[in-house]
């Protein structure tokens, strides 16, 4: 039977990097077929090619056996393929309809095509209004939204980039059940993942690139995760590894800490209220948008909260802006790399500045001390293992998990006594996650206290001691991570947010 | 002082004269900051549209003909914006401040020879009897057509945006280019065709003022009537009919206070002339207080990276 798609050979080179070479793999009809590999290794770029976004350099792509070379992603469509984007390519402004009509070749009127986003969200069980504005949408339902655009062209492959990153457990199951429905009706779908359990319950096939080759290819049902983890990055993981603590005095705490949203689409903190101790580390999950960065922007001082709200050693710091509470010893790594946790055009020895300065003497009198700064650039870059040329280079020149690895090494080697992460390895291959872990957790060791905010919920089962969710700007009450099972943690996520319709 | 010395009928009818080349103008630069751009040179197109419609109505005689040409004239100086922002991806708000400067350079080197020639009249539209209707008649069925065409315009844009699936793509364009782009529309050609759009109306409104307004030609006659345009599309909201409001209001308080200074009114004349421009943008404040309209992508320069 000739599959529903073929590559072969496929090569693509950019300037400097080989980022496909000579790939090839098969797709038949119905069959769900995963693409593994960690950054950089050359998925994106494969599925691209597909979708008519580039075009290869060699290599020849066949659909039901012709000669498959779509010029732009209109082609691609009209040849039956459709892409649920990793970073949603949604306009905010505009209604879930007209959203839907943009991606469509010959959209019909609004209003009949309103009635078929009804039909199709009721025939997949995704539960969603024609005419709501996205901009006011959750992660879930904006996916929907790319998922059901995908759908009423009716496509024979769906491919699908890094779709339950930004989900919920229960969510993470609709979508499960809807891509079965779909395999079960004769859709293709080819499902980029760094999550290898889902990749294990979901998927039929796998193929494994690595630095923009085939390495191999695997039956995910029958391997385990650890096996195709290995195959990803091509050598033995080390799995985090932490010495039992027995949990100190209290550092810091906040108390029924509340604040206003800082924007039109940001979220409230309501009554936040904890207790955080020396050598612990305390995992903080949730959906995002749920009051992840709001929290941070307290916990670091950018946004100063009401007096008496947050203490620090037993000092009321909730007046203090960031540099005051960095002195004291609470540092903070936000979530966006670039821009926010570093300046993109500024050099690393001037990045390791803006945050070090305080805590590790960079300046003296107004005036800065180069050389101390470019050498505490240096440590983190030794220490973390941070792949660049000098601390000469731009931040925005590094890698994702590069930056990530300095942004963190960066505080994490100002001996902070808090240390505040938020999503500390998103979007960071393995075994630099990996790395990233080991610190936190040996920071916790050494007796600093930890908070971890991450939508990665393995990562915080892995390392944290403690759990909690936020959710609409609340906080749940923080359980041991020890003996949570997934149910218990969706509850806490408030994951039966949007899901009453939902019953498939 | 003599208010008795103003007719409002008059007032009316001026004031709508008084708005169109404001209304021309920030209606294009309405449309080209939807699809994403931020082109601060519509000064320069202005100027440059009076001064090539100008000439042009001169040479041929008609007037409709320099109009044509101011627009072709508006929309070939926005192409070099287009070229730099688009093409060569330079910052927006430079490339547009430059275009001012060399427009108001470019429209005084054309213009040399014709400082002081009387440019052909154009006429106003004949509506036959319905000119004749008391009140009615010499506010709205009096006036020459391309105050006509600047109100249709306005419509139209409106219309465009709201209804069809071209105004959907722009809007998605300037909402957010990288997405656009990921669903296969080409941002560049769009954004390209929408500079264009701004200049010919810019320069068709430029031409209003040197045809029509004050019949004549002078170097720098536009006098900020330009930025006038740029700031009522901010505080419009990006809304057409929205632009025609503050157009009028603007149009109507300068006329207005032109006529309180012929009737000798005791406020120094520096006030009145400042009115125009403090009014308008206190209503559009008070109006705009939905302050997230603004296009997403609103003068961030797009660079496909694949």
């Amino acid at each position: 039977m000739t599959p529903l798609l073929s590559l072969s050979g496929l090569t693509k080179a950019y300037p400097g990097v080989i980022a496909n070479d000579d790939v090839s793999l098969q797709i038949a009809a119905g069959e769900v077929h995963a693409l593994l590999g960690e950054n950089g290794a050359g998925k994106s770029t494969l599925v691209k090619m597909i979708y008519g976004l580039v075009k290869p350099d060699q290599g020849e792509m066949q659909m039901h056996g012709a000669p498959f070379a779509p010029a732009e992603p209109r082609a691609a469509r009209a040849a039956g393929v459709g892409m649920v984007f990793q970073h949603f390519s949604l306009f905010d402004a505009l209604t879930v309809a007209e959203n839907i009509a943009l991606g469509m070749e010959n959209a019909p009127k609004l209003r009949d095509l309103s009635e078929q986003i009804r039909q199709v969200s009721d025939t997949y069980g995704l539960p969603l209004a024609p005419n709501r504005v996205v901009g006011d949408l959750s992660a879930g339902e904006r996916q929907r939204v790319e998922i059901i655009r995908c759908l009423l062209q009716d496509p024979k492959l769906l491919i699908m980039d890094e779709p339950t990153s930004v989900l919920t457990p229960q969510e993470v199951q609709i979508l499960f059940e809807t891509l079965r429905k779909l395999s079960a009706d004769g859709t293709a779908i080819l499902y980029i993942s760094h999550k290898l359990e889902e990749i294990r319950a979901l998927c039929d096939t796998a193929t494994i690139l690595r630095l923009g080759r085939v390495v191999g290819t695997c039956v995910p049902r029958d391997t385990t995760a650890r096996d195709m983890a290995e195959m990803m990055v091509g050598k033995v993981l080390a799995t985090p590894t932490r010495a039992g603590v027995e949990p100190g005095e209290i550092v810091l705490a906040l108390n029924k800490l509340s604040l206003p949203s800082p924007s039109a689409f940001g979220m409230p903190l309501r009554e936040i209220s904890l207790e955080l101790r020396r050598g612990e580390i305390l995992g903080i999950g949730g959906v995002a948008g749920n009051g992840q960065d709001e929290l941070l922007a307290a916990l670091s001082g950018e946004t100063p909260a009401p007096v008496g709200m947050v203490q620090f050693q037993g000092a009321d710091i909730a007046t203090l802006g960031p540099n005051a509470r960095r002195k004291q010893g609470l540092l903070a790594a936000p979530e966006e790399r670039l821009g926010h946790a570093a300046a993109p055009d500024m050099s690393l020895t001037e990045n390791a500045m803006l945050t070090g300065a305080v805590r590790e003497r960079l300046d003296r009198g107004g005036f800065l001390n180069w050389p101390a700064a470019r050498g505490f650039a240096e440590r983190i870059i030794s220490a973390f293992d941070v792949r660049t040329p000098g601390p000469a280079n731009a931040a925005r020149s590094l890698s994702g998990g590069n930056l990530q690895k300095f942004v963190i090494g960066r505080e994490v080697l100002q001996r902070p006594e808090v240390l505040v992460v938020n999503q500390p390895t998103w979007g960071v291959d393995a075994s630099a996650a990996a790395a990233i872990r080991q610190a936190l957790l040996d920071l916790a060791t050494g007796g600093a206290a930890v908070i971890v905010i991450s939508q990665d919920l393995d990562e915080l089962m892995e390392i944290a001691d403690r759990f909690a969710a936020l959710n609409e700007g609340r906080l749940s009450a923080p359980q041991p991570t020890k003996g949570l099972s997934v149910e218990q943690i969706g509850l806490m996520m408030g994951g039966a947010h949007g899901m009453e319709v939902a019953h498939v | 002082m003599d208010l008795g010395a103003i007719n409002p009928i008059l007032l009316i009818a001026a004031l709508m004269s008084a708005a169109t080349p404001i209304l021309l103008a920030a209606t294009g630069e309405l449309v080209v900051e939807r699809s994403g751009v931020l082109n601060l040179g519509v000064e320069g197109m202005m100027i440059v549209g009076a001064i090539c419609g100008f000439a042009i109505a001169v040479e041929t005689g008609s007037p409709m003909i320099g109009f044509v040409a101011a627009a072709v004239g508006g929309a070939a100086l926005s192409l070099l914006f287009a070229l730099l922002t688009q093409v060569a991806l330079a910052n927006q708000v430079a490339s547009g401040l430059a275009l001012t400067l060399f427009g108001l350079g470019l429209s005084a080197l054309l213009g040399q020879s014709y400082v002081g020639v009387k440019p052909p009249r154009m006429g106003d539209v004949d509506f036959g009897l319905l000119a004749d209707i008391p009140v009615l008649g010499p506010i709205l069925f009096s006036h020459d057509p391309v105050l006509y065409i600047g109100v249709l315009l306005v419509a139209a844009v409106w219309a465009t945006l709201k209804l069809t699936r071209l105004g959907l793509i722009l809007r998605a364009v300037g909402e957010n280019h990288d997405a656009a782009h990921a669903l296969g529309y080409k941002v560049v050609r769009i954004r390209t065709l929408a500079i264009m759009f701004g200049g010919a109306l810019a320069g068709m409104g430029g031409a209003y003022i040197s045809l029509i307004r004050v019949p004549q030609w002078t170097e720098g006659m536009t006098a900020g009537v330009g930025w006038i345009a740029l700031a009522l599309v901010v505080f419009a909201s990006w809304k057409p009919w929205r632009v025609l409001l503050g157009a009028y209001l603007f149009g109507g308080i300068t006329q207005l206070q032109l006529n309180l200074q012929g009737a000798g009114v005791a406020i120094p004349v520096e006030y009145l002339a400042m009115s125009p421009y403090i009014i308008t943008i206190v209503v559009l404040v008070i109006l705009s207080a939905d302050r997230s309209a603004a296009p997403g992508s609103l003068g961030r320069t797009f660079h496909a990276s694949n």
